[in-house]
């Protein structure tokens, strides 16, 4: 029998997981060097990237390795930036002011819930930065150093930022329930911006954001490869529907253009959510376009910092523009909602050349993306469910028994909850929510967001995805939930781990491809596979029926 | 070994002003110069840090939303935990600042054998912390007939309601048990609680103290060694109109009232500038209108970011070959 590796699930033993001890070590924090275990942490960027984006100290190392390689004066590089972000950020510096460590955000993250690690309680998290900050920042903790919770900044320091701002998917969860709003996620922004200084980032962030800059998506697809893959999902459409569709590509005049995330393009199972979008184009006869230079909707970018995620931004308003679009519809997306919806204006707005968003199918004007024009995929599909203009049969997923993962994003910096649900229950029979604590803006996170899920992390993503994996199978043995729907496409590539390992027989699908799946197109023939290409229940039987006589 | 730290601090502070109130000379010290320095550093230090505060940009829009968005005129918003008015925000925060919104959600995790994770919830913190500040209110309102001649209608009234049930001679008052109460369950818990006494740094134990020694003494003046009430009053009053007395009031005063001091001098520069903050946290104050509104940040510094037609010399032979339409032939 083969050895299991740190990257493999089936290295982790379920019992030994769930052996979690909540209950801090004696010794205090302050001096615990971060344990750099395989299976915990992220191989760092290659300097290939580094390079091509012109950020600083590209080299070879790796956190395991003792000497870090860092610039002579890295104390002083990250006592500038940090001086730097604290003029710029009037949450950081309230974030660093204003904690009583009450400790109600302790038991709210996923990592110490999962993992039992204090430092990843969000208050500790925010405390590795804090501890600087009044060391170094105030006239309190100059004078009274270590006695009023000052560190002098080491570099241990700098080896647990790095650990635990890596072990942070930004989810905001803790911040649903700190009594002054204090935002983990912005903490953990900040201190990896302070970190990219020195050269110390991961791959699986930067090498997208590598891609993005140069091919236009994360994953690097250059745009003939784009358009091979939009014709093979065109091809299964028309296995599955008989109806063949041509996709629209760097369409000018277009009156939507239409982003989703890379990560639909490539893999199973976001490519059947990407079917289902466009499926619903056509049957409605949107005039709409992809965009091979626009082509990522997602942003690593914000995993990285403010700068580098206004410039990876920037494309989807340029194409806008270059094509002549009216308004731009998103797909689903969790961090990339993050994004458009509280960023992309202010970034690279003002959109003065599009209109505001407005269905040609309904009529309905979308007045709450006025300025943005650009609205999310679940608020143009439930307007055109609510007003009767597609034809489904929810009979065709009553093999589904589905239950809904709210997304980080779209759940707390945004409140796209009913949305999604509205579309759910308007095309499937069966439809069980989770427990309320882990849902709408207590939802927990698939524990791979904000760059985190990458294989190497196998021990995080499990650990982190135990909460929410744990959720599911409590509805699994409840109701015998067999599909978790997201509107997330992290979600749709980590959650499948976390589910095959928390709660194996759960598949995890895109609210789309349930859409889809359920859509009586016009002239469409009788339907006897769903977009995976599997046999439906009943048609499996009629095909032996009709074998027989 | 923190909260070791801090009562010792405290106790410290005490002697201190038990051994001044007991040396004539000091009376000067006690009477004149520690609150005046007190109330400079108080408001000075609220001032500097508030206003440090404001003159930094808050460059995005980033409220956590905590239930529906304003979308489709046909699903309802949740008006206050996703406000999209000012209105909303208003409103929002005023359930955080006078109801506590986001303590009151608080759920405490177990973990059950077989990886069950249960989540119940935790109203305690929110109750002791309510309960706490509420008090503190009404005794700092109560204090105001100190200050004042004479003592406003509103004062007389909050003191009446406070010692509504007139047990004992001079009836006690409500609240600073209640005080005494949340202070004692907060520090408890603080102890008790393994995960937080791991978190609690000697700046978290040393207000509690120095509040429970507070709100000690100052039962301890009013019920049992009790203290002239008119040489109190004349030393607030003379703080107050720029002519200190010093004319002592005794150990058990000088104490009180030193503590009170140090509350007041250290306030800005402690985790009691929550206060402030709460009123000013960008996660909170702001209105979910971000796709409705541009929000303006005062930094948005150009970023060169790789355009189209870059994007089209790179890819031209690969886009033409597969019948992609280009800008340039």
């Amino acid at each position: 029998m083969a050895e299991h590796k740190p990257d493999q699930m089936e290295f982790y033993k379920q019992e030994e997981l769930q052996q979690i001890d909540l209950n801090p070590p004696k010794e205090g924090w302050q001096d615990q060097p971060a344990d750099f275990r395989p299976g915990s942490w992220i191989y760092p960027t290659k300097p290939k990237h580094l390079e091509s984006l012109g950020m600083p100290n590209p080299r070879e190392w790796s956190p395991a390795d003792e000497d870090w390689q860092l610039p002579e004066n890295w104390q002083e590089i990250i006592h500038k930036k940090f001086k730097e972000l604290l003029g710029k950020y009037r949450s950081f510096r309230i974030f660093m002011d204003t904690c009583v460590r009450c400790g109600a955000c302790a038991d709210k993250c996923h990592f110490f819930i999962g993992g039992g690690d204090p430092k990843n309680m969000p208050v500790l998290r925010a405390e590795l930065v804090r501890s600087i900050y009044r060391n170094d920042f105030t006239t309190v903790g100059k004078i009274l150093g270590r006695a009023c919770g000052g560190r002098k900044l080491t570099m241990d320091v700098i080896k647990e930022w790095f650990y635990y701002f890596y072990q942070c998917t930004e989810c905001r969860r803790c911040s649903v329930f700190c009594p002054y709003g204090i935002d983990t996620a912005e903490i953990t922004m900040m201190a990896r911006e302070m970190l990219h200084e020195l050269g110390l980032g991961v791959n699986w962030i930067m090498e997208p954001v590598a891609n993005c800059h140069r091919t236009g998506n994360h994953l690097g697809i250059q745009p003939h490869g784009l358009k091979d893959t939009l014709e093979f999902f065109c091809e299964d459409i028309e296995d599955v529907t008989g109806i063949h569709i041509d996709p629209p590509i760097n369409k000018k005049g277009a009156e939507v253009l239409f982003v989703t995330p890379s990560g639909d393009f490539l893999a199973d199972p976001g490519t059947f959510t990407c079917m289902g979008y466009m499926m619903l184009f056509e049957e409605i006869g949107l005039d709409y376009t992809w965009s091979t230079y626009a082509s990522e909707g997602g942003n690593f970018g914000l995993f990285t910092s403010a700068d580098v995620m206004k410039k990876l931004n920037a494309k989807i308003y340029a194409e806008a523009k270059r094509l002549g679009v009216k308004y731009i519809i998103g797909g689903e997306c969790g961090h990339m909602w993050r994004v458009l919806n509280q960023y992309m204006d202010t970034m690279n707005g003002p959109a003065d050349f599009l209109d505001v968003p407005k269905s040609p199918i309904t009529g309905t004007v979308f007045e709450n993306s006025r300025s943005t024009k650009m609205i999310h995929i679940t608020e143009f599909t439930a307007d055109l469910i609510k007003h009767g203009k597609l034809k489904l049969d929810p009979k065709m997923n009553d093999h589904v028994r589905v239950t809904f993962h709210d997304s980080c994003n779209p759940a707390r910096a945004m409140g796209l909850l009913e949305e999604p649900r509205y579309i759910i229950n308007s095309v499937c029979n069966n439809f069980h929510e989770m427990p309320e604590n882990t849902i709408r803006e207590q939802t927990f996170c698939c524990g791979g967001g904000a760059g985190l899920g990458t294989d190497e992390n196998m021990e995080m993503r499990l650990r982190g995805g135990m909460p929410r994996g744990t959720a599911v199978r409590h509805v699994q043995e409840k109701y015998d939930v067999n599909q978790l729907a997201c509107v997330c496409a992290i979600d749709r590539a980590t959650l499948v781990t976390v589910c095959d390992y928390w709660a194996p027989g759960v598949q995890v699908t895109g609210v789309h491809e349930l859409v889809a799946n359920a859509m009586v197109m016009k002239g469409q023939k009788e339907r006897t596979m769903n977009l995976r290409l599997e046999p439906l229940p009943g048609a499996e039987e009629k095909e032996a029926n009709d074998g027989e006589s | 070994m923190t909260a070791i730290l801090a009562l010792g601090a405290i106790l410290i502070l005490i002697l201190l002003a038990g051994f001044g109130s007991q040396v004539a000379g000091l009376q000067v010290v006690f009477g004149v110069a520690v609150p005046y320095a007190a109330i400079a550093l108080f408001l000075g230090g609220l001032v500097f840090k508030v206003m440090s505060w404001a003159r930094t940009p808050v460059p995005f829009r980033i409220p956590t939303t905590c239930g529906q968005q304003k979308t489709l005129d046909w699903i309802p918003s949740a008006r206050f935990d996703n406000p999209h008015t000012t209105l909303g925000v208003i409103g929002r925060m005023a359930l955080e600042v006078l109801f506590f919104r986001s303590l009151f959600r608080n759920t405490k995790v177990d973990i059950r054998p077989g990886g069950r994770i249960i989540h119940t919830p935790a109203k305690w913190l929110w109750a002791a912390a309510l309960a706490f500040h509420y008090s503190f209110l009404v005794i700092f309102i109560r204090h105001l007939r100190f200050f004042t001649e004479p003592v406003p209608g509103f004062v007389k009234a909050i003191q009446s309601v406070d010692s509504f049930f007139e047990i004992g001679v001079p009836s006690i008052f409500l609240t600073s048990f209640l005080l005494l109460g949340a202070l004692g369950f907060l520090l408890l818990r603080r102890l008790v609680s393994p995960q937080l006494r791991y978190i609690s740094l000697a700046n978290d134990y040393f207000p509690l103290f120095l509040l429970i020694a507070i709100g000690t003494t100052g039962v301890l003046m009013r019920h049992f060694q009790k203290t002239d009430i008119e040489t109190i009053k004349a030393v607030a009053m003379g703080i107050l109109s720029f002519s200190p007395v010093t004319a002592g009031g005794g150990a058990l005063f000088t104490i009180h009232f030193f503590l009170v001091c140090v509350l007041f001098a250290v306030f800005p520069y402690s985790k009691l500038m929550h206060m402030a903050g709460v009123f000013m946290s960008p996660t909170r104050n702001m209105a979910n209108t971000n796709r409705a509104k541009r929000h303006i940040n005062p930094w948005n510094h150009p970023v060169a970011f790789r355009t189209y037609e870059e994007y089209e010399d790179d890819f031209r032979d690969k886009m033409k070959a597969a019948g992609i339409p280009v800008e340039k032939e």
